[in-house]
């Protein structure tokens, strides 16, 4: 994703912000939170007052279009965090911003309507109504609020075939698969043009190959769309390769607030340590943070002979070809570039190679395994605009992968 | 041999006499009220049956029961058995019988789906109504007929309540399960949309608790058809009177006669709603 990660944390557009939230379940916890009894342990308080500590003193602060991951194991108060975001579940304190609004503070209609406009939620067993069509589930945001029917069937209509699941409106949610149930969740969802958009585990019961798909989808989603999303998961992996920001929590305490590559090379506490130790490399680090500036480059206007040149002082059998503004051509192979030595007329083009190994900066190592499987010569970065970013070699994959983590995310 | 102490003697009887006294004439005017609602709709009910052509009620059961059922021969069989009821003799005693139990059927509906509904959405309300529903299914169905013998005097008003009250348990039962077993999943969906609690119930929980409600409300008419059977020792005209007649006279010709008469529409009406209600389900679940 990336698109917010070179934000500073303290930038000033926060469209949701939580400070110090509790939610404690049982009797009398708002009691128990006056009475100024230590609640260092959940275990303990649970067994002295039989109340649950579900969230201790959370803040955070989510900006606009911002892809923020809360993480943590079962027990650890992320989807009870995610609910009180819209007061599914009441705080026992705390204030909620949304908007710079104290949502805690609203009365029934003025939380109706934060549900109905500001807000939509994905779930984790996709709470799709069973006796409704595909259709009349996506509209269902729009119905509540009394939108005419045209109207929301042409929104939902709009929002089914972003999702990619057009010819399958009329059907019922039961004689959908899983993955495809949840692609009318997340349709619904985006159907009422939510500002923020709440998905509690959306992809935790898909099987793996669906699950992935899914999460290239949504990246790809929220690219165009660019809403706020808190994304709640379990899976180390969904969240680092999602998050702008990631959250990770336990026993209802936030240990530590980072971009993925903080979380990876700075673990907070023994915790997380142990957390992102199977993470491995290959899931985390892009191409864009290993590559390097390759030691020679040729220009589309060179000539051949000083072509040779450049590629005979970097030593390397292989040069990199751009054009104006780092335009990337492609890869030019000493060997060739020495026979056209003897043609008349030909240009540095000319030598070529067909098809070279190019990758784009974003993509992980993991992906680039069967580039350089295939390629004799390192894979060239290009971005979205074509320009030539720079080079990874074959080494540099391998360096990162067995490298301490530490150094790794470091550069 | 020992007997029960005699001091221990608590006048169960007699408070509940007491109570019986005192309703009829503190609030006799509320009991006059009910029961010319009950008339009112009762005779309503009973005329459209009886003023239904026969050729046009067995051809209507046919066809209703093919389509519904989805079988052309369950139409012919649950035809076929009107025919037999009327060739017995029976037509008009049938009639009145069904119209008796269509009536407490629609106003046990009326009654009991609003109550299972408020059961459904407190505790509290279901912890007050479950024993009292448990007592209402484990009394002796005679026992009813005394209190609205006392209420309503003979006749078709008492015969109507005591089948009332004898058949409304499993409706509102059902009702009540119905809307308490719709996912937490669906209905914390619809919250997070923006519905408001009515229109969670009308739109969620009330459409996805109809299968349940289906089987209640089949449930409840088999029990008012049997019900009214016995409501006829009060002043109930149809075919259970023709039963209790026959075992006055022992006849036991005409009490079969009549008897299996009634077993023949039991079996009509509860195929016909058992089917309806399962395709209720099948729509939900594919």
């Amino acid at each position: 994703m990336g698109t917010n990660k070179n934000n500073s944390p303290e930038s000033t557009d926060k469209c949701l912000e939580v400070r110090s939230l509790w939610k404690i379940f049982g009797p009398n916890a708002e009691d128990l939170l006056d009475s100024g009894m230590p609640l260092s342990s959940k275990a303990e308080t649970l067994e002295k007052t039989g109340c649950v500590l579900a969230v201790r003193d959370i803040s955070f602060a989510v900006k606009r279009g911002e892809f923020f991951v809360l993480m943590g194991l079962s027990g650890s108060g992320k989807s009870t965090v995610i609910r009180c975001l819209l007061r599914l579940i009441e705080p026992t304190r705390g204030t909620i911003l949304i908007n710079g609004e104290d949502i805690c503070a609203y009365d029934r209609a003025q939380l109706i309507h934060l549900r109905r406009h500001t807000t939509s939620m994905v779930f984790q067993y996709f709470g799709l109504f069973p006796h409704r069509s595909v259709l009349d589930n996506v509209a269902y945001g729009l119905k509540v609020r009394d939108v005419s029917k045209e109207e929301r069937c042409a929104k939902a209509q709009e929002a089914i075939e972003t999702v990619g699941l057009k010819g399958w409106e009329h059907q019922m949610p039961g004689a959908l698969s899983g993955g495809m149930q949840q692609r009318v969740g997340i349709a619904r969802a985006l159907t009422t043009e939510p500002e923020i958009l709440l998905m509690d585990e959306p992809f935790s019961g898909l099987d793996p190959l669906i699950r992935r798909e899914m999460q290239d989808e949504l990246i790809e989603l929220q690219d165009k769309v660019q809403k706020t999303i808190v994304f709640v998961t379990h899976d180390l992996h969904e969240a680092l390769k999602m998050g702008d920001r990631i959250a990770i929590m336990r026993d209802g305490k936030i240990i530590q607030v980072g971009a993925p590559e903080d979380v990876i090379s700075q673990p907070a506490d023994d915790y997380v340590r142990e957390f992102v130790q199977d993470a491995s490399p290959a899931k985390v680090l892009t191409a864009g943070r290993v590559m390097d500036e390759p030691d020679a480059m040729l220009y589309e206007w060179q000539g051949i002979k000083a072509a040779l040149h450049v590629m005979s002082s970097s030593r390397e059998d292989y040069a990199f070809m751009v054009g104006r503004n780092r335009k990337f051509l492609g890869l030019v192979t000493l060997k060739r570039l020495k026979s056209l030595l003897q043609t008349e007329g030909a240009s540095i083009k000319d030598a070529l190679e067909p098809d070279p190994a190019r990758t784009d900066p974003d993509a992980v190592l993991e992906d680039l395994f069967p580039l350089a499987a295939e390629s004799d010569y390192p894979i060239a970065v290009v971005d979205q605009d074509g320009r030539f970013m720079g080079e990874v070699q074959t080494s540099a994959i391998f360096e990162n992968m067995i490298q301490d983590k530490g150094e790794g995310a470091d550069e | 041999m020992s007997s029960f102490p005699e001091f221990v003697r608590i006048p169960l009887a007699d408070w509940i006499d007491a109570i019986m006294d005192w309703l009829l004439t503190e609030f006799a005017t509320l009991f006059d009220a009910i029961g010319h609602i009950l008339l009112v709709v009762l005779l309503y009910i009973e005329r459209f049956f009886l003023w239904l052509p026969w050729w046009f009620a067995i051809l209507l059961v046919g066809v209703a029961s093919w389509w519904v059922m989805r079988k052309w021969w369950m139409g012919l069989i649950m035809a076929g058995l009107l025919v037999l009821i009327g060739s017995f003799g029976y037509w008009e005693l049938a009639m009145m019988t069904l119209g008796l139990t269509t009536a407490a059927v629609v106003v046990s509906l009326a009654v009991g789906i609003p109550v299972g509904i408020t059961m459904a959405k407190s505790d509290v309300v279901e912890s007050i109504i479950r024993p009292i529903l448990d007592a209402m299914q484990t009394m002796p169905s005679f026992v009813y007929l005394i209190p609205a013998l006392m209420l309503f005097g003979l006749g078709k008003v008492p015969a109507l309540f005591a089948t009332l009250i004898y058949a409304i348990p499993p409706v509102i039962r059902l009702t009540n399960v119905g809307i308490r077993q719709v996912s937490p999943n669906v209905i914390e969906a619809a919250r997070a949309f923006g519905a408001s609690s009515r229109q969670i119930l009308f739109e969620v929980q009330i459409p996805l608790a109809v299968p349940s409600i289906m089987v209640g409300i089949n449930q409840t008419t088999m029990m008012a058809l049997a019900m009214v059977v016995i409501a006829s020792m009060i002043g109930a005209r149809g075919l259970g009177l023709e039963v209790l007649l026959a075992i006055n006279r022992i006849e036991v010709g005409r009490g079969f006669e009549a008897g299996i008469s009634i077993v023949f529409l039991a079996i009509i009406i509860d195929r016909l709603t058992h089917a309806l209600a399962a395709r209720q389900e099948k729509m939900l679940t594919p």
